[in-house]
């Protein structure tokens, strides 16, 4: 299944459709006219919806959002379909909430403690299974993220079962405090929204340019004299950094971080948040993201029936809209998202 | 039917339904205007793992009970109810919701991992936390709040009363299999005290993870290589029982004693009689007890799957029924300002219910009742299929559980 996946993933973002750099060059930052329009929706969305919905709802979102932006990257734009995703999310949560509970650093020091320990783990990780491609990869991946959740079971600092509880939020800078859900509200926005842009702008970079060749072709990159499997690791610790951000901010907003998070349904959880929202996209991991943890949040009163109408939706995705929601929608409008 | 439209469709049952959600999701501002009049309890508790049957429905069966009991004295009352499947995030983010979307208190919270992440939440928002489930002495110790009523058992007395009672009758070599989270560790840890105490020795401990662990035969055989007299079940619910069952096939409970330091009625039928005769455990409360206790079993039966109330349950009841007392008591617009106040009036308001009879909540928000040590009846012993117990001893209040000044509960200091 993995291997199809990634294959897909090929397919989904419309291979033919390869735009080079001069395409890309239209618009504001590398954003077409139809990117920028759907910016400036989810820029208002990021902005108004704090005054409708529960913010704390909305916080998780954001996270989860940030999670799938950051396995998008590695997925959509390599081509490399990583299993074990979970790692990285959870110990940048893990790190995160013991260096603002234990240690007491303010939010934005704990949540670059969170990535940077993502980012040390993605290192040797990504070194040793971007040797191997298709299920190989994935299977390697998923190996090495079982040997952290182990470890974070018996390691003391994760409080095992208990997990690290009472994480304080602190205050920003030291000056602003974070106690307000709204106030942590309007970081965890910008962290996203930030994450997001920086997402967009490694894509439409020289070095984004030449990660989109290597998953179109990667001998061909090669015989262009690309080290390809430089960019490959590079592109595999940008996404496992991303990812420990969204699992530091995560962290830091529930003051609790646990199991959960490094256990490897999280890993597959964020692939079907990807797919749902469309492979390849820049849109549709956040789309894919907010359709699965709304599901989760307001369907929770069906207990176990929440994984069977997630699992019929992944069907229905693979089955019937194999671009993802906003794959197929940019289809439907012929522009890219 | 063509694929274009059978796609289009489709993608427009899905907008449907995202935006039906956003709707759906909208209400939780206007709750907090429509509820002044109104005391919402949320009873969070396993519905879907190991712990159900000690917790659970019956929870909220003896919740209701006690709502119901207390009849309407000029405000309403609403029983919530959810799910943490004992995982600390799952109870911690639902918790943190109920309270945002103004639920007054929490009211069971089994699973101590979880019982210590709705703590400081509680505490943070300052609403409050009648637990009833959760064992961990922790609770009125080193993580004691302001906010929380810890009512029917903990891990202290539990060891105290049955731990004690297997070292005086010779078992003073001990042998752990600990549930590998802060329930089990703070049960070890308290039983480890008396055993030491009373001049026994622990040989060694197995931590099973938790939860998800149902074979414990690996454990099971490095309890008998300790050559320990006592294996001590430092976990409860569906794990001892798995346990015993475990150690009978392996023929442990020939060559040593089996020691279940937390175990309920729900517990012993699940093993069965026959498995479970001579066990010594202890509990705060037991339907046949007395009086009292056989009314109350008998009113909530029909409403509880037709089983006598466990302990836990029970302690939902009383916890509920005394909140609901106390809300009486000081009116419910005082009772809705803050946590903390009303949690203080209910610890200067003494306690009295069917279930546990008189008592009173000390400082550090421990429930102070009577602790009674029982053995399982033998099958000729029994009369129907919910007889289990005999009465061994009865602990009184103030010496079953923890002294208020050995537990580090820093509102006694102050």
């Amino acid at each position: 299944m993995p291997a199809d996946t990634t294959m897909t993933a090929g397919a989904a973002t419309g291979a033919p459709e390869f735009q080079g750099p001069a395409a890309e060059a239209e618009g504001f930052w590398g954003f077409s006219r139809a990117q920028l329009a759907a910016l400036g929706v989810m820029i208002v969305f990021l902005a108004v919806a704090p005054f409708f919905l529960y913010p704390v709802f909305l916080m998780k979102l954001l996270c989860f959002a940030l999670f799938a932006c950051a396995f998008n990257l590695l997925i959509g734009y390599v081509g490399l379909l990583s299993f074990g995703h979970a790692a990285y999310f959870g110990m940048g949560g893990y790190v995160a909430g013991h260096a603002a509970k234990v240690w007491g650093l303010s939010p934005e020091l704990a949540i670059i403690a969170g990535a940077a320990a993502a980012a040390l783990i993605g290192l040797p990780f990504g070194w040793l299974a971007i040797r191997r491609a298709g299920i190989y990869f994935a299977m390697i991946t998923l190996a090495l993220a079982q040997m952290v959740y182990f470890f974070c079971v018996q390691a003391p600092f994760t409080g095992g079962e208990d997990g690290i509880q009472a994480i304080p939020r602190g205050s920003l800078f030291g000056v602003v405090p974070l106690n307000s859900d709204m106030s942590m509200y309007w970081l965890v926005a910008g962290i996203f929204l930030a994450g997001f842009l920086l997402i967009h702008r490694i894509i439409h970079s020289p070095y984004g340019q030449v990660l989109k060749s290597i998953r179109e072709n990667e001998p061909r990159a090669i015989s262009l004299g690309y080290r390809t499997e430089d960019y490959k690791l590079m592109a595999f610790v940008l996404s496992a950094t991303l990812a420990g951000v969204a699992g530091a901010t995560k962290s830091l907003v529930f003051g609790i971080a646990t199991l959960t998070d490094v256990h490897w349904s999280m890993s597959g959880e964020v692939v079907l948040m990807s797919l749902v929202g469309g492979l390849g996209t820049i849109f549709g991991p956040m789309v894919g993201a907010a359709v699965i943890v709304t599901m989760q949040n307001y369907l929770a009163e069906m207990g176990a029936w929440v994984t069977v109408i997630q699992g019929a939706i992944f069907v229905l995705c693979v089955m019937v809209f194999r671009r993802g929601l906003i794959g197929e929608i940019g289809n439907l409008l012929k522009v890219k998202l | 039917m063509t694929n274009g439209t059978g796609r289009r469709g489709l993608l427009a049952m899905a907008g449907a339904a995202g935006i039906g959600t956003g709707i759906g999701g909208r209400p939780w501002r206007s709750a907090r205007a429509q509820a002044a009049n109104t005391i919402r309890l949320g009873v969070i508790t396993d519905m879907s793992g190991l712990y159900r049957d000690s917790v659970g429905p019956g929870s909220v069966a003896l919740t209701q009970q006690a709502v119901q009991e207390f009849g309407n004295r000029g405000f309403q009352i609403e029983v919530l109810q959810a799910d943490h499947q004992n995982r600390p995030d799952v109870g911690a983010n639902l918790v943190r919701q109920w309270f945002d979307q103004g639920v007054d208190a929490v009211v069971d919270v089994p699973t101590s991992s979880v019982a210590l992440a709705v703590n400081q939440i509680a505490r943070e928002k300052n609403r409050i936390h009648l637990n009833s489930g959760a064992a961990t002495s922790d609770l009125t110790g080193s993580q004691c709040s302001p906010n929380t009523v810890h009512w029917t058992y903990d891990t202290y007395m539990l060891a105290k009363s049955t731990a004690a009672a297997v070292v005086r009758q010779g078992g003073d070599s001990w042998f752990f299999i600990t549930a590998d989270y802060a329930f089990g560790h703070a049960l070890e840890r308290d039983t480890t005290a008396f055993v030491r105490g009373m001049g026994g020795r622990v040989l060694g401990t197995a931590r099973t993870p938790f939860p998800g662990t149902t074979d414990f035969s690996a454990f099971l055989l490095q309890a008998q290589a300790s050559r320990a007299k006592v294996l001590g079940f430092a976990n409860a619910s569906t794990d001892t029982v798995n346990c015993i069952k475990g150690a009978r096939e392996f023929g442990l409970h020939r060559s040593m004693r089996l020691a279940a330091l937390l175990m309920d009625v729900v517990a012993v039928r699940a093993l069965g009689i026959e498995a479970g005769q001579g066990l010594l455990l202890t509990e705060s409360f037991y339907w046949d007890l007395n009086d009292r206790t056989r009314a109350l079993t008998a009113r909530v039966r029909a409403r509880n799957q037709d089983r006598p109330p466990a302990m836990v349950q029970a302690g939902c009841y009383g916890v509920t029924l005394h909140y609901l007392k106390t809300v009486a008591e000081m009116g419910i617009a005082a009772a809705k300002a803050g946590g903390v106040e009303t949690v203080n009036r209910m610890k200067a308001l003494p306690c009295d219910d069917d279930a546990f009879g008189a008592g009173y909540i000390r400082a550090d928000g421990r429930k102070i009742h009577p602790g009674y040590l029982f053995q399982v009846k033998s099958p000729e012993e029994s009369t129907s299929p919910w007889d289990v117990y005999k009465l061994v001893t009865t602990t009184p209040g103030d010496d079953a559980f923890r002294p208020l000044n050995e537990g580090g509960c820093a509102l006694v200091r102050s």
